[in-house]
């Protein structure tokens, strides 16, 4: 048997079947139950891995439908409306869950009924372990059932039994009002006996809503009258941001994506969006990132309401500034590349990353800034051959006049313009990469090259005289120098 | 306008700042030369927000003398200005290098495996790629506007209408006030009216010696004419880079004409 620290004393958690066979009750004190049989195996309870494995079972159980929830400590509730009929039809969804459960070493009662209360009811004090409830038969189902299936506390089931009514259908067959009447002063749930009928009988309705689903993180604003201004607009989404901010800051979140959308009177909606590279809750650094854009939002003949949702959103922890007044340069840095997104787009802010490539132009590709990724090592120094300081976006055609065949370039045509080359340096081959590209891919030799002026370029001749892939070597500008 | 509106004391400072920032010939004109304020030869220039110079910043204007706006006028298919702007803005802070479209396809994107050869982290590099004047100038005030950068670049390709007086003084004027240094580097551009605390003209010069080959293009050299400046003497120098200390030196140039190219005297330009 398991057992748990109590009030005075340990009390028996829960037993197994054999200690059960020996009438151990759970609840009992665990010296009382030592006594009674003193050969008695303690283990303690660990409630927490309780409480942990039973929702991870719950999500496992979302197998059957999306709606799913931890019950107390030792069951599970699932909404399975309009999903049974995926599983052929509710016995052959119980016959199936019966299963899966016996697979995981697990004993399950599992029921079906209209109601929640009804199905509970059922689940842990019917006398068959697996059971189907029609909404007709409900009331017949119910009715031999002991008090405690309502789902009351202990008090209210005492309190019932000394009044005589020991099943679920004497309670039923007590007068609606004198019940009432009865129990007026009592608001809470698990001690009022007529509304858990209710809520068992299906005249209340009881909505079964899931653990895990976190609750949206959205202002609301509604208008008195339709706004039609988009001048309006500024002061609402400070209204907003504030709000939906003081929210994050409670729930430790922090804003990936945020979606201001204005419901219009005639039923349509606009919508404008705005992203951050890494979350944050500071309002006035999210209000900049919807500057100039408040004007796309429609407004039509008026908007009666607006919400703002952060759509995508990660916990952020409570920051602290440091105390001299250093600014955070990351923080700093990804609040500048956000607003330069949200003005210009993703693909026009970017960082240099290095790849593993020798082609100089495939060595070094542009990421959009702000993002995080690995940093391919390269085997290049940082010491190596001097790359120039610009690079052209595709490297130009250009004529090039050779001193000696095969020697150094002795002058470049280049747009249209002659540079008569006093300087070089040269060649560095460059083979090309035969896994990424195709057989007719030639090697590139890479000149330094400088002009009579001082102007230094980089170039390259693609191929050699007769390597038979393709015809005479031509010549490109791919950089420029300081 | 002095005879016809009587001014009051405040607008009438507020007249001097304004002439005082925009450099005005006529100003210029009437203000003694400074000897202190001339780059001495042979003298090294500090990189602009460099601690050194941040000590002995010189409150004029309420405006703090380190941080400003310079503009570098340089022909498309000369990297020389490229490299002189870094050679010239502190080292190892992030920095912010807007380009407009036609900057980056007529003379190329910066080359982030070269850039630690001038001090600039890439790692720590952000690009934009504006479409036009307008949002390069937006993004350049944006860039100054956030306290951790160490630099702002803005490359303008011709002379668009948005770029006009009013949005380089807007430029340096926030550069002064956030202490981070821009430069504006300007390709087959006019030099025209600016707020620009310094403008030069950066042209290549054939390079110093290799090391080791003699036929190799050694350590870059520059042409630096510094033909508009508010604190310091217009001139005309040789400009050579540093890389271990991460400096930038400026000789005088070439007084020899068999050596200095043609067009080397000090223009006057407006």
């Amino acid at each position: 048997m398991l057992a748990r620290e109590g009030a005075h004393g340990r009390l028996v958690h829960d037993v197994n079947g054999a200690a059960a066979r020996a009438a151990i009750t759970r609840g009992a004190r665990l010296t009382d139950m030592k006594a009674l049989v003193p050969s008695l195996h303690v283990v303690d309870a660990d409630m927490a891995a309780d409480a942990a494995r039973l929702s991870a079972l719950a999500r496992w159980a979302q197998r059957w439908c999306p709606w799913t929830r931890v019950d107390d400590a030792d069951g599970l509730m699932l909404e399975t409306t309009g999903s049974d009929h995926l599983w052929g039809g509710e016995a052959a969804m119980l016959a199936q869950m019966r299963r899966a459960f016996a697979g995981l070493d697990l004993t399950a009662r599992v029921t079906v009924a209209p109601t929640l209360g009804a199905a509970w009811a059922l689940a842990r004090f019917g006398a068959c372990p697996r059971e189907l409830c029609g909404p007709d038969d409900l009331a017949e189902r119910l009715g031999p059932l002991p008090v405690a299936a309502l789902r009351l506390d202990a008090d209210t089931v005492l309190l019932l039994k000394r009044l005589g009514l020991k099943t679920v259908g004497a309670v039923a067959g007590v007068p609606r009002t004198a019940l009432a009447r009865r129990f007026r002063h009592r608001n809470e749930l698990p001690s009022n006996p007529p509304l858990r009928l209710d809520q068992a009988f299906g005249r209340l309705a009881e909505p079964l809503m899931p653990d895990d689903l976190p609750a949206p993180v959205r202002a609301l604003a509604r208008f008195a009258e339709p706004v039609t201004e988009t001048e309006a607009i500024g002061p609402v989404l400070d209204r907003l941001l504030d709000d939906l901010t003081g929210q994050m800051d409670t729930r430790q979140l922090g804003a990936r994506r945020l979606l201001l959308t204005g419901y219009r009177a005639d039923g349509g909606s606009s919508s404008v969006e705005a992203a951050t590279s890494r979350p944050s809750r500071d309002p006035a650094h999210l209000r900049r990132l919807f500057r100039d854009r408040l004007e796309r939002i429609d407004t039509g003949f008026g908007l009666d309401a607006m919400t703002l949702d952060a759509v995508v959103h990660e916990a952020l922890g409570a920051a602290q500034q440091a105390l001299v007044g250093a600014a955070d340069e990351s923080i700093d840095l990804a609040r500048l590349i956000d607003r330069l997104v949200a003005r210009l787009g993703p693909g026009a802010v970017l960082r240099p990353v290095a790849r593993d490539s020798h082609v100089p132009e495939r060595a070094e590709g542009l990421a959009p800034a702000g993002t995080q990724c690995v940093i391919v090592p390269t085997g290049e120094t940082a010491d190596g051959v001097p790359r120039p300081l610009r690079l052209l976006v595709r490297p130009e055609e250009a004529q090039v006049l050779y001193a000696v065949p095969d020697g150094p370039p002795a002058q470049l045509v280049w747009r249209r313009q002659t540079h008569r080359i006093v300087r070089s340096q040269g060649p560095e081959r460059i083979a090309p990469e035969w896994w990424r590209e195709k057989s007719t891919a030639r090697l590139r030799d890479y000149y330094r090259v400088e002009d009579a002026e001082g102007r230094r370029y980089w170039i390259f001749r693609e191929g050699l005289p007769g390597d038979g892939r393709g015809g005479p070597p031509r010549w490109f500008v791919h950089g420029l120098d300081a | 306008m002095n005879g016809r509106f009587r001014t009051s004391a405040p607008a009438k400072a507020l007249l001097t700042r304004l002439r005082a920032v925009s450099g005005g010939a006529a100003e210029r004109a009437h203000r003694p030369p400074k000897a202190g304020h001339a780059l001495e030869t042979g003298q090294a220039l500090e990189p602009a927000g460099s601690p050194a110079r941040t000590e002995r910043a010189v409150e004029r204007d309420g405006l703090p003398a380190d941080a400003h706006l310079d503009e570098i006028f340089a022909a498309p298919r000369d990297g020389a200005a490229t490299g002189f702007a870094l050679a010239h803005l502190p080292a190892g802070r992030p920095i912010l290098w807007v380009q407009d479209r036609m900057a980056a396809l007529e003379t190329g994107r910066p080359h982030g495996r070269a850039l630690h050869r001038f001090g600039v982290d890439p790692d720590r590099l952000v690009m934009v790629c504006a479409r036009d004047a307008r949002d390069v100038l937006w993004a350049m005030e944006e860039g100054l506007g956030c306290a951790s950068m160490g630099a702002v670049i803005g490359e303008v390709w011709g002379d668009p209408a948005a770029l006009d007086f009013t949005a380089t003084r807007r430029l340096a004027m926030r550069a002064a006030r956030s202490g981070t240094a821009a430069v504006l580097i300007r390709f087959a551009a006019q030099a025209n009216l600016s707020a620009a605390r310094r403008r030069w003209r950066i042209a290549a010069r054939p390079s110093f010696a290799h090391p080791y080959d003699p036929r190799a293009p050694g350590p870059p050299r520059w042409r630096a004419e510094l033909f508009r400046a508010r604190d310091l003497q217009p001139g005309l120098w040789e400009a050579g880079y540093d890389a271990k200390t991460h400096r930038l030196d400026l000789s005088a140039a070439l007084s020899d004409p068999e050596l200095a190219p043609p067009d080397a005297r000090p223009r006057r330009a407006g």
